[in-house]
Parts: C-alpha cells; sequence; structure tokens
C-alpha cells in the first residue's frame, strides 16, 4: 500500500495519510486561546456598553477560528470542509438576521392599543 | 499481491478515500449540531434584544469564575484531544492514551463544576420550567451585591417576572451543551479502551481524528455560550 502511494502525488494528505501539526503549533494555539478567554473576561471590566458584546463575539470568533484552523484541522484540510463549516454559518447567519429583523416588530403588550378607528391609522 | 489492509472497509478502494469520505461524514454531522444549536442561539438573541434588562440580571446569578474555569477546562481539553490525534498520527501509543485519558478527565470535572453550578440553582428555586419558584431573599441579596438591588418590593416583582426566560434559555442551552460533553465523554472512553489495546497507530488514525472533531465543536459551543451568558453587562 504504501509504495503504490508512494509513486503518485496524493492531493492534499502525504502518502501516508497522516499530517500531524507540529506539537509548538498546538501548544501556540493553546496558549493564544488561553490569552483570549483572559481579554474576553477583562474586556467585561471596561464599561463600552453595546459595543461590550460585539466585542465578546469578535474576540469569540477568533477564539472559534483558531480552533477550527488549527485543532480541527481545516488550514491543512481539502477546502470543501471548510466551504461547509462557511456555509452552516452563514445558515446560521441568516437564521438569527432575518429572525432579527422582525424582532423589531415586537409588542411586549398588545393591551395598550387604542380602540381600533378612534385614532388616524398607523 | 497487495495485503488488504484491515483497517479498509470494503466500500472504500483506498484508505486516502476512507480517511477523506470519514472527514467529509463528520463535517456534515457537525454542520448539522450547529443549526441545531443556533436554533437556541436566536431565541437567546431575540430574547435578548427584547429583555435586555433581565438579561442582566440574570447573568448575576451566574458565577462567571466558574464560567471562565470551565471555559479554560474544555480549552484544555481541545488541546489535548488534538495532541491525542498528532501522537496517533506518529505512533506514539502512550502520548495518545494519555492524552485521550486527559482529555476524559478534563470533560468530567467540566460535568463536576456544571453540577456544582446547578445546585447552586436548584437549592434556590431556579429550577427551568413551571417550579420556577425563585426564593425572594436570595434574588434581592445577589441583586444586592452586585450593587443592582430593587427599592422596593413591587420592583423586585416586576424584575422577577421574566427572570424565568432567563433561566429556561440558560438550563436549556447549558444542559444541551451538557448532554454534548457526556456523550463525548461515552465516545472518548470507547476511543481510551481501543487506543490502550494498540489500534490506532500512522496506519490507522481515523476514529481518533473523527472524535477529535466532535470535540472540537462541543468546546466551540461553549466558547460563544460563556461570554453570551456569563459575561452580560
Amino acid at each position: 500500500m504504501t509504495e503504490e502511494s508512494l509513486s503518485q502525488p496524493r492531493p492534499p494528505v502525504a502518502p501516508s495519510l497522516a499530517h500531524p501539526i507540529p506539537l509548538w503549533v498546538l501548544l501556540g494555539v493553546f496558549a493564544a486561546l488561553m490569552v483570549l478567554t483572559f481579554i474576553t473576561v477583562a474586556a467585561t471590566w471596561v464599561n463600552l456598553g453595546d459595543w461590550n458584546l460585539w466585542i465578546a463575539m469578535g474576540i469569540a470568533t477568533v477564539k472559534a477560528a483558531l480552533v477550527a484552523l488549527y485543532f480541527m484541522h481545516l488550514r491543512y484540510d481539502s477546502p470543501f470542509n471548510a466551504l461547509l463549516l462557511v456555509s452552516a454559518l452563514v445558515f446560521v447567519a441568516l437564521f438569527l438576521g432575518l429572525t432579527m429583523l422582525d424582532t423589531h416588530e415586537y409588542q411586549p403588550q398588545v393591551i395598550n392599543r387604542p380602540p381600533a378607528g378612534s385614532e388616524a391609522p398607523r | 499481491m497487495t495485503d488488504h489492509d484491515p483497517n479498509l472497509a470494503h466500500h472504500f478502494d483506498t484508505p486516502a478515500q476512507q480517511y477523506a469520505a470519514g472527514k467529509l461524514g463528520v463535517w456534515v454531522f457537525l454542520v448539522s449540531e450547529i443549526l441545531f444549536f443556533s436554533a437556541l442561539f436566536c431565541a437567546y438573541a431575540v430574547y435578548r434584544a427584547n429583555h435586555p434588562a433581565i438579561f442582566f440580571d440574570g447573568h448575576l446569578f451566574l458565577d462567571s469564575e466558574l464560567g471562565a474555569i470551565n471555559t479554560c477546562i474544555l480549552l484544555l481539553s481541545s488541546l489535548t484531544m488534538a495532541w491525542a490525534v498528532h501522537a496517533a498520527q506518529l505512533g506514539q501509543q502512550r502520548t495518545l492514551v494519555a492524552c485521550i485519558g486527559v482529555t476524559i478527565v478534563c470533560a468530567v470535572v467540566f460535568l463536576g463544576i456544571k453540577t456544582v453550578e446547578y445546585s447552586q440553582k436548584w437549592e434556590h428555586g431556579l429550577v427551568p420550567g413551571a417550579d420556577f419558584t425563585p426564593d425572594m431573599h436570595y434574588v434581592q441579596e445577589k441583586l444586592d451585591h452586585h450593587g443592582h438591588g430593587a427599592e422596593t418590593s413591587e420592583e423586585l416583582n416586576a424584575r422577577l417576572l421574566n427572570l424565568r426566560t432567563f433561566f429556561g434559555i440558560y438550563f436549556l442551552m447549558t444542559g444541551l451543551h451538557a448532554f454534548h460533553v457526556i456523550a463525548g465523554v461515552g465516545v472518548l472512553v470507547w476511543l481510551f479502551v481501543r487506543a490502550w489495546k494498540g489500534a490506532y497507530g500512522a496506519h490507522y488514525f481515523n476514529p481518533v481524528d473523527f472524535v477529535g472533531l466532535y470535540w472540537h465543536l462541543v468546546d466551540l459551543i461553549w466558547i460563544y455560550l460563556f461570554p453570551l451568558l456569563y459575561l452580560i453587562h
């Protein structure tokens, strides 16, 4: 099996199929993840209003990207796997985005509306 | 005559095809898991957008320190899982077994901390669903402790009214996540036993890789859950 594979180039996996990520890369990514976790917590000590949420989400996305690219090997994999992940995220964005558009129409109480006809139409 | 690789299933032509197909299959499964959780994230987004004050109150009951520790534990478990894949691919048998073992330990510690958190809630009546009967003294104490106490008991009741929604979302999201951790522990134990018996090495490491992908997804979901639930300001 090994002799056959060595004679032909194979994208993207090596003849032995293994592409081990170097240990220093794994440890480096872990260190970066811990630092980013600390920054996420530290960011809550500063009050930036609405921005706090988006900063936290931004940092979480950077962490997620590190996990996906390195721990999950997407950086070295067939691009189709990465495409699957990205398209899942696109659909999640569509899901949440379109639902949130509706959110602006949300009325916490209907009872407060004046009786129909007593006011000019909306 | 070529040997038939004992790890090569008959419906695949080559080990490379088997590995690529297996990986693709796991990624499709992960996509379904992401969409599965996205429904709960959507519920979170809608309720938080409409009731930011309730979410602010709600997070005062959650222990951010325990949440942060749990985040670090899961990140460590992701490292050891990725290390296990690395070890399997290089035929490092002892490292492989040790790494899977540490991953399991981290997962169990995570579940232990979640149990502590849940039992703290249970004690004070902050349970999901119809039995939500919070202990008023505890609630006022918690709000006061963070400098956001209610001035009057009317205010306290008003703030309490929809707190149940926050806790419903909290228990559902962390509960579903914890369920995935438990399932992951089960699979990891299976993987541990197989690795111990020497089933994996440079010639065959697919299951270690695929279980690893699932485990990283569990970590990814927590990476988002932690700031959304515990760090609301």
